[in-house]
């Protein structure tokens, strides 16, 4: 579905990423994780086509021309004034809606009824807590029933809670449509117990496979310089395992 | 009213320019808001100066020497912002300063009183002939033409840009197509309203629609509600209190926002 080979990419005259690879089927949870400033965005925004490639290719399976998407909420006007219903027909239309028909209403509260958030359809984006701005991010990114998806940082302003839930929510929508799952994450928990694949980066590759080969302590200490907290949950998922 | 209406005909025009003008203002006022454009209305309105002062210079109509070096302005800000090497209020803050430059340099090299150069500084409905109108007419129905196709995708990328891309939205040429048509507006606009106030004439009334909209179309829909009311009240005020056109619907404006902040505090 989308296979990343040998990707580098040069913002100005700096090379922010070299030679990263990231193959996601049907059914996967990719995690990327890094450091901050170690190019984890800027392999999301290269596979959306957000920022030219310098090198290498990406590429989206034929036939997949739906990719859902969940920015970084934190960097979002909140106070835009808009519903959430708006916000998930957006994600539908390619465009902001003026006015929406009944027609046009049932799938966008067909998918905020999937993330358990049709109460919060008229509501104002003013007015949500981070989790449910995060849940309605999602309902935005399945409406079109995209056989992809992209996350950056969705944890970000987001409560203990709400994190849980969202990745509740985000599991069973990949178990139900089979759908790939490209996450950008600092949450060792999500990645460990969660992703089914890790790639874990710092302007290259420094370790990619499934969790419990990819993050070991050697390779976290590379990436980040330290284990600090990641030894507590990798420590723990070993014992599981 | 009526005879405010018919008795005079530069009072015909300056409703009828009026009329137009607002709801375009209005309609673009709310992107200008939104995306936190409110410097580059400033510097295009100032921007314009340069390009009135040289028509003077040239002895030719100033609002046809206007329009073009105001797009050519529009056009640089939007270049050099597109560089990401300068960012947009220092682009803006570079175009702005030079055009007044040149506009103060054309001005100083052109015989004879600088008097109709500073009547662009604070508007009059006086000097409001046709070609306004027709002018107006023009830029309603541009801005009619953007509504099904553009104003979505604006309204779209100036809440999220990165996802609005990600979905095949051409914004970078979109938010140019925003800035030339904000540009154009507030050339035509300026007889009417004036260089020093044309920028808070756009941004007004979406703030004050901004603070009281449940959605960007209820918002837009404000802004051009309250812009022509203001405007339409405005030049009323201004013909039967013989004060500046663009004061007075500015005041007026300014007295609206107040309005719709007390109901915001009051009931959201």
């Amino acid at each position: 579905m989308l296979h990343v080979d040998h990707m580098s990419v040069t913002l100005g005259r700096r090379c922010v990423l070299r030679d990263v690879s990231l193959h996601a089927g049907p059914g996967d949870f990719a995690a990327v994780m890094g450091p901050n400033g170690g190019g984890k965005s800027t392999l999301i925004r290269a596979i959306l086509g957000l920022i030219p490639i310098s090198s290498g290719t990406v590429r989206v399976t034929p036939g997949v021309s739906r990719i859902g998407y969940i920015p970084q909420t934190k960097t979002l006007d909140r106070t835009f004034p808009a519903t959430p219903v708006d916000l998930v027909a957006s994600g539908l239309q390619g465009r902001w809606p003026w006015l929406l028909s009944r027609q046009d209403r049932k799938p966008v509260l067909e998918a905020l009824s999937i993330v358990g958030a049709n109460h919060l359809a008229g509501s104002r984006l003013a007015d949500l807590s981070g989790g449910e701005l995060q849940r309605v991010y999602l309902a935005r990114a399945l409406v079109s029933d995209p056989p992809l998806v992209i996350l950056d940082e969705p944890e970000a302003g987001v409560d203990q809670t709400g994190t849980t839930d969202l990745y509740d929510v985000l599991d069973s929508c990949r178990k139900s449509r089979n759908m790939a799952i490209v996450m950008v994450t600092h949450d060792w928990d999500v990645a460990y117990h969660h992703a089914t694949k890790i790639l874990l980066i710092n302007g290259h590759t420094i370790a990619s496979g499934v969790p419990s080969e990819a993050l070991t302590d050697q390779a976290v200490r590379e990436a980040f310089g330290h284990v600090g907290h990641s030894h507590d949950v990798i420590g723990r998922g070993h014992a599981h395992d | 009213m009526t005879d405010f209406w018919l008795s005079y005909p530069f009072m015909q025009r300056a409703v009828l320019a009026g009329l137009l003008l607002s709801v375009v203002a209005g309609y673009y006022g709310s992107f200008v808001v939104q995306r936190r454009m409110s410097f580059l209305g400033a510097g295009l309105a100032h921007a314009a100066f340069g390009g009135i002062a040289l028509g003077l210079l040239l002895g030719a109509e100033p609002l046809w020497v206007a329009l073009p070096f105001t797009a050519v302005v529009a056009t640089l800000i939007h270049v050099l912002r597109s560089t990401r090497q300068i960012s947009s209020d220092t682009a803006i803050g570079i175009l702005f300063s030079v055009s007044v430059a040149l506009g103060l340099l054309f001005l100083s090299m052109r015989e004879g009183s600088p008097v109709d150069a500073f009547s662009y500084l604070f508007g009059s409905i006086l000097g409001l002939g046709w070609l306004d109108v027709w002018l107006s007419v023009g830029l309603l129905a541009v801005a009619l033409a953007t509504l099904p196709r553009l104003w979505g995708r604006w309204a779209y990328a100036s809440f999220d840009e990165e996802a609005a891309r990600a979905q095949g939205v051409a914004t970078g040429r979109d938010s140019f197509l925003l800035t030339l048509c904000v540009a154009l507006t507030l050339v035509v606009s300026i007889k009417m309203v004036g260089i020093l106030l044309v920028s808070a004439w756009l941004v007004i009334p979406a703030a004050a629609a901004r603070l009281v909209a449940g959605s960007f179309g209820a918002m837009t829909a404000g802004a051009v509600l309250i812009s022509t009311a203001s405007t339409l009240a405005g030049l009323y005020i201004s013909w039967l209190a013989d004060l500046p056109s663009g004061a007075a619907v500015v005041l007026l404006q300014a007295l609206m926002f107040l309005f719709a902040w007390i109901i915001h505090r009051t009931i959201c």
